[in-house]
Formats: structure tokens, sequence, C-alpha cells
């Protein structure tokens, strides 16, 4: 399962590079997406996959025996995710604003306030 | 539970939270802005005094047991950072009284101040690299709301570029926590300097050294990851922008320094190397960017950036003066920095423009102003006697002795042309005469006069102060680099028992 999963990471990385490279401000915020996204996953993979552990003590049981899936990296990326999403709430508002204010979405076109 | 370490966590969410609830008051708004940051700093300077006098602290949030819970601890490079927060919190939030429009103020900029407050301070008191992230979100996310806050076409314009590399560098923050996760099984700081020692694969340790690197190169800006900062930081009213530059990048800088303290001592040499040749190429790069450049606030945005290479300075050449010479770097510059933007802002509502050619003959009209630019203006030079003599000082000595002529070097000239960069501004704000088609000196009343003025003078006077009497706050800055550079009893304080 591991190298599906590492392919699937690596493929959104790429794809989110290549978006966040692009011109268009849509085409950028999905490349953000992307890259949160994979972020999520390779905590996930990293963190080791255990296939129908789930990590409760048997009744008999005093103690956990492993192997046990480890149920921290879900709470980080449960975390993870609810962060990403307020942000990119206010990012896809900042877009619109800006869009309407400049009057494109073209990032090339918003260089008024560099050096 | 120490009390005290969660205080600069509480008062500032309790006043964001009151500030909220007031929303349609903004007389109560302004009073409860004032007293949460006193409250703030009283707070910080309280955790200071106790950690100076008893040692690191560390507490258990929800009393779980140390490597399971979330921790916070508090060493004397932490308190020393929490005490800055409520410092420049404070300057900044006086500062707002007087230069804040209404808009803004009617559209929860308080609430935002406090909640970046919150941020910042929770970064400098974690113990968690999880937590760590949360807490560098909630700074985000509080900033970024204050960058846009007004709307104006520059604004919006230097927000997406602030958001978008902010969100790559926690994406790469995040990706770094998770492999060192599936290294060493935990993300208590204090646990993993332990498990980290004796890592089973020190190659892909010095690989998540290099992620977390990058992540928090881009939120100190260093070079050559520091493209957000002079796209955006002027954009915004100069209070957001002394705050931000007061701030920001430091909590960067901080978490760049606790992680290579603490964390990545292993492949050390690698690292330190690497570090090194980034600060020289950031104090280098920062300092030309600024020379180029004719706007007041974009010349010191480009300053922070060349002044970061220095506070990393010492990270990379990891001797306790150079560390001491860091620590104390960043007390100046935390001072200084904030002060000049707030100058800027002064001199924005005296004439309408940042720009330097529309300024002139300040120092005839307003002689105080330019006394309060002088003093920062030198310090961040470096000219003795003033606070950034000294921490020059401490880290070049440490150069010396590590026979680092070349960085060195680097750092003696960048000090030049930081000069030139400042006399630039003093001769062209201050002393030339003004542009006839200019508009003439806006009067100012003498209640919003206080406001302005008054945190200039503090934050001029400490930066006397500091280089009059360097003596205390060097000897806190050595002490705190004692700490940093014996994780052993940072670890023992959290973990408890032998180290």
């Amino acid at each position: 399962m591991e190298p599906v999963l590492a392919l699937v990471v690596g493929g959104l990385y790429a794809a989110g590079l290549y978006l966040v490279l692009r011109r268009s401000l849509v085409k950028l915020i999905i490349g953000l997406v992307l890259l949160s996204n994979a972020a999520n996953l390779l905590i996930f993979t990293a963190a080791g996959l255990t296939r129908a552990r789930t990590p409760l003590i048997h009744p008999e049981a005093q103690r956990l025996t492993a192997p046990f899936a480890d149920p921290l990296p879900q709470a980080l990326i449960l975390t993870a995710i609810v962060i990403g999403f307020g942000v990119l709430a206010f990012m896809m508002v900042l877009a619109y604003r800006a869009y309407q204010t400049v009057g494109t979405d073209d990032l090339d076109a918003m260089n008024t306030t560099d050096t | 539970m120490n009390l005290l370490l969660v205080l600069p966590i509480l008062v500032p969410l309790a006043t964001a939270i009151a500030s909220l609830l007031l929303w349609r008051r903004r007389a109560a708004q302004r009073g409860l802005n004032l007293l949460g940051a006193f409250g703030l700093l009283a707070a910080a300077l309280a955790l200071l005094g106790s950690v100076s006098r008893h040692g690191i602290q560390a507490g258990q949030v929800g009393g779980w047991p140390a490597p399971f819970g979330i921790t916070l601890v508090a060493d004397l490079f932490s308190a020393i950072m929490v005490v800055l927060a409520g410092l420049i919190g404070l300057a900044v939030a006086v500062y707002s009284l007087g230069s804040m429009d209404r808009g803004r103020e009617a559209f929860g900029y308080y609430p935002l101040l406090h909640l970046l407050l919150m941020g910042v301070c929770g970064a400098f008191l974690t113990g968690d690299l999880f937590n760590l992230y949360v807490w560098f979100e909630v700074m985000l996310i509080a900033s970024f709301v204050l960058l846009a806050l007004g709307g104006e076409r520059a604004q919006l314009e230097g927000a997406i570029k602030y958001v978008t590399l902010n969100l790559m560098s926690s994406a790469i923050f995040l990706a770094a926590v998770g492999i060192l996760y599936g290294v060493a099984g935990t993300l208590n700081m204090a646990d993993l300097a332990v498990k980290l020692r004796d890592a089973p694969q020190p190659g892909l340790v010095t690989a998540v050294a290099m992620l977390f690197l990058i992540a928090f190169g881009i939120k100190a800006a260093v070079f050559p990851l520091f493209f957000w900062l002079p796209a955006s930081y002027h954009t915004p009213p100069v209070a957001v922008s002394a705050v931000f530059a007061g701030l920001l990048t430091k909590v960067g800088v901080y978490a760049l320094i606790r992680v290579l303290t603490l964390l990545f001592v292993q492949d050390e040499g690698y690292v330190r190397g690497l570090v090194l040749i980034v600060s020289a190429l950031t104090m280098v790069t920062g300092v030309l960017g600024a020379v180029a450049q004719r706007e007041f606030r974009r010349i010191l945005a480009f300053h922070i950036i060349s002044q970061i290479g220095y506070m990393i300075l010492g990270l990379g050449l990891f001797t306790p003066l150079a560390l001491a010479g860091s620590v104390f770097y960043i007390i100046h510059h935390i001072i200084v920095k904030t002060n000049l933007f707030l100058v800027s802002g002064l001199a924005h509502r005296l004439r309408g423009s940042y720009e330097l050619k529309d300024l002139g003959e300040l120092y005839r009209t307003s002689p105080g102003l330019a006394v309060l630019f002088m003093i920062p203006a030198l310090s961040l030079a470096g000219v003795p006697p003033l606070s950034g003599f000294w921490a020059k000082l401490a880290l070049v000595q440490a150069g010396l002795i590590l026979e680092q002529h070349a960085v060195v070097a680097t750092a003696l000239a960048v000090g030049l042309l930081t000069l030139f960069s400042m006399i630039k501004i003093w001769v062209e704000a201050f002393w030339k005469r003004a542009p006839t088609s200019g508009p003439e000196t806006a009067a100012i009343p003498p209640a919003t006069g206080l406001f302005l003025t008054s945190p200039m003078i503090l934050l001029a006077g400490l930066t006397l102060l500091i280089g009059l009497w360097a003596e205390p706050l060097f000897a806190l800055s050595v002490r705190a680099a004692e700490q940093l550079l014996t994780p052993a009893m940072y670890i023992q304080s959290v973990l408890g028992g032998a180290p």
C-alpha cells in the first residue's frame, strides 16, 4: 500500500507545484489546496500504515498489543485539514476581492507592489 | 500547571474575545486594547522574572504527562521573546489609537491585533512541534486579515503574495513534521531531542532539518526565500507594518534557532555551514535591495531582511558568544525596527507621503521627530554607543575567534551600507529643502499626537538605555545562550528525571 500512496503524494506535489507556477489566480489556489492535501497524505503515509488493527484494548487484555494503527497522525491530519479549510476560505475571498479591485486574475499584472 | 506560562496566551485571547463582544462600541474596544496590551506586557515580565530566578519552566496542558500531551515551555530565550512581543504589542496598540482610521477600527482591527499577539506568544511558548504549526497558523491567519483589512489595491496585491508564500511554507513545515513523526514517533520537542540523537537514519534526519530550514527560512525571510516581504510590508497601515516588522519574521528566526539548537544537532557541520552562507547572502542582498529603494517603508522592509542575516549568523557560528550575540541582536532589532516604522508613519502623517522625493525639511519643522529617527537609525547601523553596536560587536568577536573572516568582513561592510541607507533617509526626508509642490505640514491634534509619539519615545529611550547600560541585558543573553546550548536542561524540565 505504501508505494501506491507514495506515488499519489508525489503526484499531488508535482501537480500542486505546477499549478502554483501558473499565472492564473484560480489555478494558484487549486495548487495550494493540492499542496496542503499532499502534506496531509504524507503524514498519513510516513507515520506507517497498519490495516484493520484498531488501537482499542481488548476486554480481556491489560494493555494494547502491537501491531496497532497509530491514531495520532489521523488527529494531526484532522487538525491540518480544518486549518487548511479556513485558510482556503480566506484565500478565495481575498482572490475574489483582488480580482474585483485589480480587474484581472493574471498574477503577472499584479506587480505594482513589487520592487 | 503554572499560571504564568499560560497568561501570555490567555490575556490576548480574553482581550480579543471581549473586543469581539463589544463589536459596535469603538471607545470600549480602544480601552480594552490598551488594557490588554498592558496586561500582556505585565504577564510577560512576570514570566521572565520567574524564569530568570527559578530556571526553565514547563507545564502540561490538560495534565497529560510529557511526551503525550501538549507541553508549554519557557526557557530564558522564550521568555525574552514573549517580553518583546508584549513590548511591541503595547507600543503598537498605543500608536494605533492615534493612527488607525475609523473604518478599520469598526471592522475588527483591535481583536485581530490581539489574536496576532496570541499566536506569536503561543509560538514562543510551545514545546511541541505540531502545536508550533498550529500557533503559526493562528498568527498567520490574523496577519492575513490585518494585511488585507481596508482592501486597497496595493494591500490586496501584497496580501496575495504574502498569503501564497506563507501557505507554501506551512505546507513544507507540515510535511517535515509528518516525516519526523515517521522517523521518531513523537513530536514533543524534548522527547525528539532525546530520540533523534540515536536515530537509525541520520541521512533522513538531515533531510528533515533541511525541510525545516526552508519552512522557517520562508517565515524568517532569509535569502533566497524573502520575496514576499518587500512585496507586502509597505502596503498596510503603518501600525500593522510596524508590528509585522517587529515580530513576525522573528518568530521564524526563533523557530529556526530552537530546532537547530535542540533537535538537529547531529550533523552540525553541514547544517551550520549552510546557515553561515545563507546568513552572509541574506545580509548582502537585503542591504543592496535597500540601497536601490527611494521609498521610506520599502527601504526599511529591505533592511529587515539584511538584519535577519545577522541574527542567524550567530546560529551559524554556534558558540556561546555567537548565540548570545544573536539573542541580543534580536532584542535590539525588534525595538529599533518597530520604532523606525512608527517614525515613517508620523512623517507620512505630517507630509502625506512615504516617497523620499516628496519629503523634506522635517528637521526644521519637527526637530523632535528628527531626534526620534536618529536614535534608532544610528542604532540599526551599529554606531556606538547605541544598542546595535554591542549586538554587532558580540557577533564580530565570535566570528573572529572562529576565524570566519569572510563572514565578519561581510557583516562589517553591510553595517556601512546600512549607515548609507539611513543617511539617505536623513538627507532626503529631514535635511533637504521641501519640494515646493508638496503638501504643507498637517496639524495633529494634541491627544492624537500623544498616542503617536509616546510609543516612539518609549522605544527610543529603551534603545538608549540598552546602549548605555548594555551589561545586564548582555548577561541575560549569555545565560539564554547557555540554556540553548545545553539541551539537557530543557529536556529535564519537560520530561523530568535525569536527562
